[in-house]
């Protein structure tokens, strides 16, 4: 029995330190709606400047000096980013504040080895808590109570200061409705760098009580902030209580859940999450999301097909690049059929996001399931290449109408993570199933068939399939299926009020993104000649959003553009410096800067201005109506 | 619109191909050139000091007049920890870069990448770390060797010790991947055949990299088991010690634990690490050959630092690459798996041979128990055990490896 009690205290401090993370992360969403990726990199950073401080320092004083200190430090730098870098893309679409934290993150990776060196560092205990109270023969380490109980404290804290105080009351408006805020007159400016500043503050406080217990390392960002964000969404967005109870609940059910099933950590968050979310929508706290006021499609510059003389343009850049083989060596080919492959991807994700309106943090999972349903076929079944390719895919289809199914009946960030949750399932039974899919090892020799096994041939081939998928979305984007799809993205009442099943038409989406990347990833695993559980994991889907914000989201076809970019980029990146990441996310973070609609949006949107400047004649009064709606 | 940033993505990348190429071919007849791929973002900890190795045999390697009278250039690549990108810089190296092999790898699924694309590709690959057995074994092929002492020598040193010990209940602790899961099969299976009234009461599988280390603890701890296998490493080693020193884990049980002896997993662990743990790993501050004498010096005289395991996996892998590559005179792949298949040279641990029938290198690893010295740990006892005492019969291995 005593036992049980000890595990239990033990699952509350682990919770403990979730919590004070996952809290900091639900009140920058809740107010700035920013996925802040960033928030592990201040978590880590936190650890990092406090195991600095302890050192220099010692004693009681120093050790819990330099953890507040280190905390404070570590949300001036929030404050710095929140001011000089977000402030200038609050007005860009949906999401693309992701991409600048994600450049962030990636930079922040780099510095901290080299400011710090490759080694672990291990820190000090806690003075004052470094032993264990002996409970009916347990041991319970202090630490872990003084975590216990400073978990509510924190929470407690918090309560006030949103119940009681000005500031509080502002912050809880504005979760509700920022628009509204703004209207009677409040400083958004302000209010949303003092909440980035106390998110930040929370996160790095609860990176540096970590180092009594951990290790402080260049990966504690990742290892930290797909769970956070679980535990924020279990809890339901914006609710600090929803985060401590989801917190516990995570916890708690992994202290217990090892005694029975020793391997069920590491998918355990997730399961929880996608049985939370298909029955309460909204997390356990979270309330229904208001009707969005402003539409996230709204163009500038509506879509339309491409002219003829674009056409002419788009049909001549094909040919230059099926070309390529004349002048380009073996490697550039191989790269140039990974590039086109990522463009499959890239806009199979663009289509679902920018056409549907869903944004998925799962979509990996898809291209994931098309490599294995190949590498299946290939070394199973022993079926031919061309079968492969047209059967591989229908993996990719059945996991997406599956999920897909669940999926849209959610929307919104809920919806991004329900498909992160179905991913990281898909990605575990693949780790898992050893004897079928060869755990992470992955299934070796898919290698195609002699006809398409030059560089050359299988480039044309990634590139034949590359333009056919870019053409049939298209087709598809301005078919009455695809208005069908916009006007339920746009307006879900009007389009309902018409006559649209909506939940219908997106999953249909959902479905046809999920085959087109399951296509790509098809060819990915010829590619490679291998498959790995990596191909459906979180950076890939990273990866693919990354591609799909760089290009523009607002665009048709922004997706194509950011897929080279990207791809190309970070081939090259890795293959010249060891820096990389530092060096790729500075030039994301430059992107973010330069271009606030992503690339390919922002020139749209320069060149349609400049065309509507020489052409005076064009309502002013229009366009400066629907860029004030933005 | 579109086509325009094709079009330019297209030629920033032949321009930055057309420089790469032409650097390559005006000074390819005097050098013979390496491949080399490593997890360096990924994994700072354990590729830093084995860069620092590998480039201190390429020093010793070109003062001494290269191979063959050609100079030896090592071209370094960052896998970043994915096995795609690792295929991407390998097809990068052996397709722009010419090189006559390829070598390094850490992650074992990278390793077997890597592996999978030499043997189509039909080039040489001479891994360097990767520790899963099906490299040489189940997976193997007639292009790859293997240098490290694997998965299964491993097991074997510590199971000779360990079936030593009285204990008769055994808890297993390890990461669940791939590595954790051979690890604790294979010594399972040797365990069982020297000791058959041992009883396995517990097993605790934390994700890798994300031990949640109290819950698992006292799981462990519940089952009251007379000794433990530790496989985890790293940052997870860290929690999971700091965790049991404060809740008495390891207090009367014997723990049996995989390549904690080795600097890079036991230095950061200073006044905090177990005594008496039975490990794999590298006692550079004891071992008193002259062959590791004469590394020793070279290396804290170029590095003012102490060698890791790293550094000896990275500097023995270039030393191996340039001895397969004079003896075979050639940069052809058979001449130089002809050249490789039961080669013999010296190491930093002593004389070394890779072995005919699986590749696999006869380099050992040394064990003994861990102790507290100043504050920081080290290892006592230390014997180091030949790679070719713990290898299973020829007729086995034969069962193993797929015929070529």
């Amino acid at each position: 029995m005593a036992f049980y009690v000890v595990q239990f205290l033990t699952g509350l401090a682990s919770a403990a330190s979730l919590f004070l993370v996952a809290s900091g992360l639900s009140i920058i969403f809740g107010v700035t709606r920013i996925v802040n990726f960033a928030h592990g990199a201040f978590y880590m950073l936190g650890a990092y400047v406090a195991f600095t401080l302890t050192e220099r320092f010692s004693g009681a004083f120093g050790f819990w000096g330099g953890i507040v200190v280190a905390a404070l430090v570590v949300a001036a730098i929030g404050v710095l980013v929140e001011m000089v870098l977000l402030r200038r893309i609050y007005h860009s679409p949906e999401l693309f504040q992701l991409l600048a934290t994600f450049g962030l993150t990636l930079m922040v990776e780099d510095l901290v080895v080299l400011i710090w060196g490759p080694d672990d560092l291990v820190g000090r205990r806690a003075p004052g808590f470094k032993g264990a109270i002996d409970f009916f023969g347990q041991n319970i380490p202090s630490y872990d109570l003084f975590l216990i109980v400073l978990g509510p404290v924190v929470l407690g804290v918090l309560w006030l200061l949103f119940q009681r105080t000005r500031w509080g009351v502002l912050v809880r408006a504005a979760t509700q409705d920022r628009d509204m805020v703004a209207a009677l007159g409040v400083n958004q400016k302000w209010l949303f760098t003092s909440v980035f500043a106390l998110g930040v503050f929370l996160a790095a406080l609860g990176g540096a009580l970590q180092i009594p217990r951990d290790a402080v390392n260049h990966a504690m960002d990742l290892r930290v902030i797909v769970e956070v964000f679980v535990v924020v969404v279990i809890g339901g967005l914006g609710s600090i209580i929803g985060a401590f109870v989801a917190a516990v609940l995570v916890s708690e059910l992994n202290a217990f859940g090892i005694l029975i099933f020793p391997k069920i950590s590491i998918i355990l968050v997730f399961l929880v999450m996608a049985v939370v979310l298909i029955v309460r929508p909204w997390g356990l706290f979270g309330k229904p999301e208001a009707p969005a006021r402003r539409t996230p499609g709204l163009t500038v510059n509506p879509w339309r097909p491409l002219t003829a003389n674009e056409r002419l343009a788009a049909i001549a850049v094909l040919i230059v690049a099926a070309a390529l083989p004349f002048v380009a060596g073996n490697y550039l080919l191989t790269v140039g059929s990974e590039i086109a492959i990522f463009v499959i991807f890239a806009v199979s994700l663009h289509f679902l996001m920018s056409v549907g309106g869903l944004a998925s943090f799962g979509h990996a999972a898809y291209f994931g399931l098309g490599a294995y349903g190949v590498a299946l076929l290939a070394k199973m079944a022993g079926l031919p290449m061309i079968v492969c390719l047209l059967l591989g895919p229908l993996l990719g289809l059945v996991g997406a109408a599956v999920f897909g199914f669940f999926a849209v009946q959610l929307s919104g960030v809920y919806f991004a993570m329900l498909t992160l949750a179905f991913a990281q399932i898909v990605w575990s039974i693949a780790f898992q199933w050893v004897s079928v899919t060869g755990g992470d090892n992955g299934i070796l020799g898919v290698w195609p068939e002699k006809w398409a096994a030059s560089p050359s041939h299988f480039y044309w081939l990634s590139l034949g399939i590359a333009a056919l998928a870019v053409v049939i979305l298209r087709i598809i984007v301005f078919s009455p299926f695809g208005f069908a799809l916009r006007a339920t993205r746009d307006s879900p009442l009007r389009s309902e009020a018409v006559g649209i099943n909506g939940k219908r038409i997106q999953w249909t989406a959902f479905v046809i993104a999920g085959t087109v990347a399951g296509l790509a990833g098809a060819l990915f695993a010829y590619l490679k000649g291998s498959v790995f559980p990596d191909n459906m994991g979180i950076s890939l889907s990273v990866d693919a959003l990354v591609m799909v914000l760089l290009g523009g989201v607002e665009t048709v076809s922004g997706a194509v553009v950011g897929a080279i970019v990207y791809k190309a980029l970070s081939i090259w990146l890795v293959s010249q410096t060891d820096l990389s990441k530092l060096v790729l996310g500075g030039f994301v973070v430059l992107i973010v800067v330069a271009f606030p609609k992503g690339i390919v949006g922002t020139l749209e949107a320069f060149m349609h201005r400049r065309r509507k400047s020489s052409s005076s004649a064009s309502s002013p009064l229009l366009t400066s109506r629907i860029e004030s709606a933005e | 619109m579109r086509g325009y940033f094709v079009g330019a993505g297209l030629a920033i990348a032949v321009a930055a191909m057309a420089t790469g190429a032409m650097s390559t071919q005006a000074t390819a007849q005097s050098e013979i050139k390496i491949g080399e791929i490593n997890s360096y973002s990924l994994l700072p900890a354990f590729t830093e000091p084995y860069r620092k190795g590998w480039q201190l045999a390429v020093e010793e390697i070109n003062a001494a007049g290269g191979i063959n009278g050609k100079k030896l250039v090592v071209i370094s690549k960052d896998d970043g920890g994915k096995p795609a990108d690792a295929q991407t810089a390998a097809n990068e190296l052996v397709s722009s870069e010419n090189v006559a092999m390829l070598t390094g790898t850490f992650l074992s699924n990278i390793g077997l990448a890597v592996s999978d694309f030499a043997n189509q590709k039909k080039v040489f690959f001479l891994a360097a770390e990767p520790l899963t057995d099906a490299i040489t074994w189940s997976k193997g092929n007639r292009y790859t060797f293997r240098l490290r002492p694997s998965n299964y020598m491993q097991a074997a040193m510590l199971v000779e010790e360990a079936a030593k010990l009285p204990a008769k209940r055994w808890a297993t602790i390890a990461p669940n991947y791939e590595y954790g899961q051979s690890a604790v099969a294979v010594f399972k299976k040797l365990m069982s055949e020297k000791r058959p009234d041992i009883q396995w009461v517990d097993e605790q599988w934390p994700p890798q990299g994300k031990i949640d280390a109290g819950p698992v603890v006292q799981a462990t701890a519940a089952a009251n088991p007379e000794a433990i296998l530790n496989v985890t490493f790293g940052a997870d080693l860290v929690k999971l010690v700091r965790e049991g020193n404060t809740r008495g884990l390891f207090k009367g049980r014997t723990v049996v634990s995989f390549l904690t002896g080795e600097p890079e997993y036991l230095d950061p662990l200073k006044d905090e690490t177990p005594e008496g743990w039975i490990v794999t790993g590298y006692p550079w501050y004891s071992i008193k050959t002259p062959e590791h004498d004469a590394f020793l010096k070279a290396y804290q005289s170029k590095y003012n630092d102490y060698p890791r395991l790293g550094s000896i996996v990275g500097y023995q892998t270039i030393k191996a690459a340039a001895a397969i590559l004079a003896k075979a005179g050639s940069s052809d792949p058979e001449k130089l798996i002809a050249a490789a298949e039961g080669i013999s040279m010296p190491s930093p641990f002593g004389e070394i041979t890779f072995r005919k029938i699986d590749h696999q290198s006869t380099l050992g690893a040394f064990t003994g128990k861990t102790a507290l010295k100043d504050g920081k740990g080290i290892m006592v006892d230390t014997a180091y055990r030949k790679g070719s005492d713990y290898l299973p019969s020829d007729a086995e291995i034969e069962k193993l490896r797929p015929k070529d």
